[in-house]
């Protein structure tokens, strides 16, 4: 930090400055501003309409339901995977590794699709056995959780892995020789270690699963008030000539997961970056 | 009693770590693992506190056998060379922990953290964390917690290690006081040979994997049993065809019955010490012999760089016991 602030500022230092809050400006602030600025175009009125339409109220409930259930699960298996992948030694981890990183590399529509092909009701490969024992997951919620889980995984892994590596299994052999058990070392060395990267992960999937269109497009076959999430309400109004509801469920989208950014960045604890 | 290792071998991969180790270590000694790097004194405490497993062999400790038993459950006390602070912790926490583990009453706890935060001086200290105190600080606040659980055995892994010179100092002293106090059958792992001749009843040296010697630092330093022990206990040199430490070497200007003779090609004062280096005049022999004398014996001897001087050893020179 001190390196940081004892840089000489020459004029090259405001150029380059420049460039970056320009870049910054031009590709993500004043495009989402615009978003903001016609959802209030009339004042209230859009944001009123949207939530008057219950396709809207339907798809932001489910949205939230999905992004929730795809949370959960994506922090279960994200710890877990992050502690095998760190702290196990196992033939293929360097293959499990670079699997991880497939949902971010490959386009979620073929996501959508390889999912589809495996629990689809009636050709899928599992489909029908999940069926028939009274799960549907093709065109039904679970497929949409599925899919977002899928997508947003490795953003709580990317976090959780290297600051699992650095902080190294000393504190967790000494809690290990004081007496502790593989739950309670967990629970009260592990965790606390990884805290913020845990939560910094779940938030950052938590907007990503808030977000997801292509691969939720394809699995859960957008049916009204049945599958279908807020992105794709937000298409569909939009293609529908029915702007204003369109920018007022963007609004709404996009506030969810500032405002959870927004949270852990001031809950964060400043001098502390890697939660130990 | 105490602990005792019978037949214990560790490789990792084909690397032979540990080799059939047969060690007792009697009960409330303070007991030193000496060795060169990678010698196996961190696997061997590590085996011995159950956060390694040996490929054979077993471990008794106090009497009980704890070959499978998982270090959760030895009640043995283990110090690491970077402290392993809980860094999330306060200073009083992380001394409890053991405790809030054993489900030990809370004003129990209390009283217990309060004692050995005294017995460690870190009284005043007890609600900073681990990051707002000093090395020293630290490692007996890692000291303070291994006590915390009353164990049977205390293991130390290069406890002063990463501490400067002065601060190695007085936590050694420190910590034979206190375990002249606490009286805990305790092993430490060190490099430092003078840490180990200081500190410990008993002595361990061991190298690639094997036990070269046990005994008091006396009869290691006076009886080493291989030129190894000899040359790890402190600086030895060649003269004629055996090892001898430096200082055990007989210097005079007057020719005499000498192991060898020759000129003083190197003269290096180090403080009260004068580190001279003679290169002998024997073709077959012409490396040169080192010998240390005070300045005050120098002076006496009239010795100045350059002279030509007889070497022989002193009576009662340490040697190898052959
Ligand atoms: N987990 C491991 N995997 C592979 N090799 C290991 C492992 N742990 C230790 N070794 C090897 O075993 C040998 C003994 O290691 P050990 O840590 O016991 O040495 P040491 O005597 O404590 O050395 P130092 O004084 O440097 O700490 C070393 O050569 C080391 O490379
Ligand atoms: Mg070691």
């Amino acid at each position: 930090m001190a390196s940081r602030a004892a840089q000489p500022r020459t004029p090259g230092t405001y150029v380059r400055r420049l460039i970056v809050v320009g870049y910054l400006f031009l590709l993500i602030v004043w495009p989402v501003s615009l978003v903001v600025v016609k959802t209030f175009d009339g004042g209230l009125g859009n944001i009123q309409g949207a939530l008057s339409d219950p396709e809207v109220v339907f798809a932001l409930q489910l949205t939230v339901y999905v992004a929730v259930w795809a949370v959960a699960i994506n922090t279960v298996f994200g710890v877990g995977i992050s502690l095998l992948l760190v702290r196990y030694e196992f033939p293929g981890r360097r293959v499990l590794s670079a699997l991880i990183d497939l949902p971010l590399s490959v386009s979620p529509v073929v996501v959508g699709l390889a999912l589809l092909l495996a629990y689809a009701g009636t050709d899928g490969l599992f489909g029908p056995t999940l069926e028939s024992a009274g799960l549907q997951v093709a065109f039904a919620p679970a497929g949409i959780i599925l899919a977002t889980a899928f997508v947003s995984l490795p953003l709580v892994i990317r976090e959780l892995v290297p600051v699992l590596q650095e902080i190294g299994t000393e504190q967790e052999q000494a809690a290990k020789s004081l007496g502790a058990g593989p739950v309670q070392t967990f629970r009260r060395i592990t965790l606390p270690s990884i805290k913020w990267a845990l939560v910094y992960g779940v938030v950052l999937s938590l907007a990503r699963s808030l977000g997801e269109f292509g691969a939720v497009k394809v699995i859960s076959g957008n049916i009204a008030q049945q599958t279908q999430t807020a992105t794709l309400v937000v298409e569909e109004k939009y293609q529908d000539f029915e702007q204003g509801t369109a920018y007022a469920t963007s609004f709404l989208l996009a506030l969810i997961a500032v405002a959870a950014l927004v949270v852990v960045t001031i809950l964060r604890p400043k001098d502390d970056t890697d939660g130990d | 009693m105490g602990i005792e290792i019978r037949g214990v071998n560790k490789n990792f991969g084909d690397f032979v770590a540990l080799q059939d180790i047969d060690l007792s270590i009697p009960s409330g000694q303070l007991t030193a693992l000496l060795g060169p790097s990678g010698g196996g004194k961190s696997t061997l405490l590590r085996i011995i506190a159950g956060l390694e497993s040996s490929d054979s062999g077993t471990i008794e400790i106090e009497g009980v056998d704890a070959t499978g038993v998982p270090a959760q459950k030895r009640n043995v006390g283990f110090v690491f060379q970077h402290y392993a602070a809980f860094k999330h912790m306060t200073v009083a926490k992380n001394v409890a922990f053991g405790l809030e583990i054993r489900k030990k009453p809370k004003d129990e706890v209390k009283r217990r953290v309060d004692e050995l935060l005294k017995l460690v001086h870190l009284e005043q200290f007890s609600h900073r964390l681990p990051a707002q105190l000093s090395g020293g600080q630290r490692q007996r606040m890692a000291l303070a917690r291994a006590l915390a659980i009353e164990p049977s055995v205390l293991l130390l892994d290069e406890p002063f290690g990463a501490l400067d010179a002065k601060v190695r100092k007085e936590l050694r002293d420190w910590l034979r006081r206190l375990h002249d106090e606490v009286h805990v059958t305790t092993v430490f792992v060190t490099h430092d040979q003078e840490e180990a001749l200081e500190v410990s009843d008993s002595l361990v040296v061991i190298n690639e994997g094997r036990i070269e010697q046990i005994g008091t630092p006396d009869d290691l330093y006076d009886r080493p049993a291989s030129d190894f022990v000899l040359s790890f206990l402190g600086p030895v040199t060649t003269l004629g065809d055996r090892l001898i430490r430096p200082h055990d070497i007989d210097i005079t200007r007057y020719e005499h019955a000498a192991t060898a003779s020759g000129r003083i090609t190197r003269w290096t004062r180090v403080g009260f010490e004068i580190r001279l280096e003679v290169t002998p005049d024997d073709a077959l022999r012409p490396d040169p012999v080192q010998v240390v004398v005070t300045k005050a014996e120098a002076t006496a001897l009239q010795l100045h760089e350059g002279d030509l001087v007889w070497l022989r050893p002193r009576v009662g020179a340490d040697a190898v016991s052959r």
